[in-house]
C-alpha cells in the first residue's frame, strides 16, 4: 500500500522537475553552457545567441495555441454539422477534405501559402491548422456518433429540442474523447511548427535551423530537446484533465 | 384519454407495429404485455412521438399529438425509458429536475420536488443528491428513472418496464406508489412489463401484442377467463391463472357469515393471500377483520376455491 503511494508520486516528481529544468534553461540557459560546450567546435558559441530562447518558446507555443483553436473550432463545428439529419449528406466531402489536409504536407502548404499570403506567422498558422483538423475531427465524429443510444433517446424523451441536446447531452458526453483528439493534434503541432521557420516564422525551430546552418549541434539540441520537453509536458497535462473529464462524465478510466 | 387509431409502424419491408387501435381511459393504468420484440416499446414511443407513424393517428383528450412541436409534446409526457436512460455526467437530483428545468421552473420549486420524489423513492435527497449514476446500484438508477418522468407531474405517463430491476420487497412498494401517486394524480399510465403478476395488479386494462399486432385488450379478469387465443392463454400462464384471478379480488368481497378460529385477516388482502394463509396453516376457514379491527366475518377454502374457478 505505502510502496504503491510512493509510485504514484514518481511521475508527478519527474514532470515537476521537467518543468523547473525547462523554465530554467528558457530564462537562464546560460546556466547549462558548460553541458552543451563539449558538443561544440572551434568556439562557436553553445548557447544559441541570434534571440531570446525565453521569447522563442513564447512565441512558438503562441503559433501552436492560435493554430489549435482554429483547428478545434472548425473541426467540432464540421463534426456537429455532419452529425446532424440535415448535414449527414456532407460527411463524405467533410471526410475528403480533412483528410487532405492531413496527407497535404506541411512544407508543401508553406510553400504554396507563401506567395499567397507572405513570409512570417501566416503561412505557419495554415499549415499547423490544415495538419491538425484531422485528429479533432475524427475524434469528435467518433464521439458524437457512439454516445449511448438510450441515454440520447431518453434526453429526446425529456423533451430536448436539437440544440439543447447537443449541448447538454452530446457535447459533454463525448468531451474526453474530443479532447484526446486536440491533445494529438497539439503534439503534432509542437513538433511541425519547428518547419515554420523556413519562411521566418519566428519558432523554435530557428535554433535548429540556425545550428543545421553553422552546423553546432548544441542549437540543434537545445531547441529540439525544448521542443520535446513542451511536447512531453502538454501531453501529460492534456491527459490529466481528460481522466478528469471522463470521470467527471460518468465514464470508466482505466 | 389516448385514443390509438390504426397505428402502424413499418421499417422497410418488416412491419412492427401492426394497426393497433385502442382507447385508454382518462385516469387509468393500460398494460401491455407481449413477447420480445412485439412492438411494446415502439408503440409506447409513439405516443410521445419518438417514433412517427407509418399510419394512423393518435390523440391525447382529443387533440392529434402532432398539434404540438415533438418537443414540447414529449415535455408534457412522462417517459421512463427501458433501461433507465440517466444521464452520466449529471448528478441524481439533476437528473431527476431535467424536465422541470426544461420547463423553466424556478429554482425553489425544482429543489422541493426533487426532495420529495427522492424521499418517495427512499433515496436520501442528502446523500443521493449530488451522487451520479454510475454511484447508484442497478435498483436505485431504476428508481431515479422512474422519479424523472414523474417530476413535471405529467397527465400522462409512459413507463417501459420500470420495475425490472427491482428486487421483489422494492418493486411491490414500487407499484404501490406508483398506484398511489396514479389515483391522488389522476394520472393516465402506459406500463409495459413482461410481468403477468405485475400486469394483473396494476393494469385496469391489459393490451397483449403478438408480432406487432394487438391481439386482446381488455380487464386483467376477461383476459384471464376468456384469452382470446392460444398464445395469450400461454402468455397470461394456464397453471396461473385461478391464483392470479384470486389475486384480483379482495378478501372484503369473499365474506361469509360466520366465525373462526385465530388471527384475523384484514378485509383489503387480496383473496390470494386469503387462500395462501388457509392452505399455509391448514384450516377450513379464517375470520376477517375491517379496516377499523372490527370482525367483518370469515372466509373459507371452499369459497375460495369457488371463485378461483373458470367463471365460464
Ligand atoms: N429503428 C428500428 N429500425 C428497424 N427495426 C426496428 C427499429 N426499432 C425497433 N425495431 C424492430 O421492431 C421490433 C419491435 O421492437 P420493440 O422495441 O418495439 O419490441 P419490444 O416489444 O419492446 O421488445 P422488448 O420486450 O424486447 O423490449 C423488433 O423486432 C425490433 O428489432
Ligand atoms: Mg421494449
Amino acid at each position: 500500500m505505502k510502496e504503491a503511494g510512493v509510485k504514484a508520486w514518481v511521475p508527478s516528481l519527474l514532470r515537476l522537475a521537467l518543468v523547473v529544468l525547462l523554465i530554467a534553461f528558457v530564462s537562464n540557459p546560460g546556466w547549462f553552457e558548460p553541458l552543451l560546450k563539449p558538443l561544440t567546435e572551434s568556439n562557436a558559441p553553445a548557447i544559441y545567441n541570434q534571440g531570446s530562447l525565453l521569447t522563442l518558446t513564447l512565441l512558438h507555443l503562441r503559433t501552436v495555441l492560435i493554430a489549435t483553436v482554429a483547428a478545434t473550432t472548425v473541426a467540432v463545428a464540421l463534426a456537429i454539422l455532419v452529425t446532424r439529419p440535415a448535414g449527414v449528406e456532407f460527411l463524405p466531402l467533410s471526410r475528403s477534405l480533412v483528410n487532405i489536409g492531413q496527407t497535404f504536407p506541411p512544407v508543401a502548404v508553406l510553400a504554396l501559402a507563401v506567395p499567397a499570403v507572405g513570409f512570417g506567422e501566416k503561412p505557419t498558422l495554415i499549415a499547423l491548422f490544415l495538419y491538425g483538423l484531422l485528429p479533432i475531427f475524427e475524434n469528435a465524429l467518433t464521439g458524437l456518433t457512439t454516445l449511448p443510444a438510450n441515454v440520447v433517446e431518453a434526453a429526446r424523451g425529456a423533451g430536448m429540442t436539437g440544440w439543447q441536446r447537443l449541448v447538454k447531452v452530446e457535447l459533454p458526453l463525448s468531451a474526453p474523447i474530443i479532447l484526446g483528439g486536440i491533445r494529438l493534434s497539439v503534439v503534432i503541432s509542437l513538433a511541425t511548427a519547428t518547419i515554420g521557420s523556413t519562411v521566418a516564422a519566428r519558432t523554435l525551430g530557428e535554433v535548429i535551423i540556425a545550428g543545421l546552418l553553422s552546423n553546432n549541434l548544441a542549437f540543434v539540441l537545445q531547441g529540439g530537446l525544448i521542443v520535446a520537453a513542451l511536447a512531453v509536458l502538454i501531453y501529460d497535462g492534456l491527459s490529466a484533465i481528460e481522466r478528469y473529464t471522463a470521470r467527471r462524465m460518468g465514464q470508466e478510466t482505466a | 384519454m389516448i385514443e390509438i387509431e390504426g397505428i402502424t409502424k413499418r421499417y422497410d419491408a418488416t412491419t412492427v407495429v401492426d394497426d393497433v387501435s385502442m382507447v385508454i381511459e382518462p385516469r387509468t393504468i393500460a398494460v401491455i404485455v407481449g413477447t420480445s420484440g412485439s412492438g411494446k416499446t415502439t408503440l409506447l414511443r409513439m405516443i410521445n412521438r419518438l417514433v412517427e407513424p407509418t399510419a394512423g393517428v393518435i390523440r391525447l383528450d382529443g387533440a392529434d399529438n402532432r398539434s404540438l412541436p415533438g418537443y414540447e409534446l414529449r415535455r408534457s409526457i412522462g417517459y421512463a425509458i427501458q433501461g433507465h436512460g440517466l444521464f452520466p455526467h449529471r448528478t441524481v437530483a439533476q437528473n431527476i429536475a431535467t424536465v422541470p428545468v426544461l420547463l423553466g421552473w424556478d429554482a425553489a420549486r425544482i429543489k422541493r420536488r426533487v426532495d420529495e420524489l427522492m424521499t418517495l423513492y427512499q433515496l436520501d435527497p442528502q446523500a443521493f443528491g449530488p451522487r451520479y449514476p454510475h454511484e447508484l446500484s442497478g435498483g436505485q438508477q431504476q428508481r431515479v428513472g422512474v422519479a424523472r418522468a414523474l417530476a413535471a407531474e405529467p397527465n400522462v405517463l409512459l413507463m417501459d418496464e420500470p420495475f425490472g430491476a427491482l428486487d421483489p420487497i422494492i418493486r411491490n412498494k414500487a407499484q404501490e406508489d406508483l398506484l398511489a401517486i396514479q389515483k391522488r394524480f389522476g394520472t393516465t399510465i402506459i406500463l409495459v412489463t413482461h410481468d403477468m403478476e405485475e400486469a394483473v395488479h396494476m393494469g385496469d386494462k391489459i393490451a397483449v401484442m403478438d408480432a406487432g399486432k394487438l391481439v386482446q385488450y381488455a380487464k386483467p379478469a376477461e383476459i384471464l377467463a376468456k384469452p382470446a387465443s392460444a398464445f395469450v392463454e400461454t402468455l397470461v400462464g394456464a397453471s396461473e391463472k385461478p391464483f392470479r384471478l384470486l389475486s384480483l379480488g379482495r378478501v372484503r368481497d369473499a365474506v361469509e357469515t360466520g366465525t373462526a378460529e385465530g388471527e384475523a385477516i384484514p378485509g383489503d388482502a387480496s383473496q390470494r393471500d386469503a387462500l395462501a394463509e388457509l392452505l399455509w396453516s391448514g384450516r377450513p376457514a379464517l375470520p376477517v377483520k375491517g379496516a377499523d379491527g372490527k370482525p367483518l366475518g370469515r372466509v373459507t377454502v371452499d369459497g375460495l376455491v369457488k371463485r378461483a374457478a373458470s367463471p365460464a
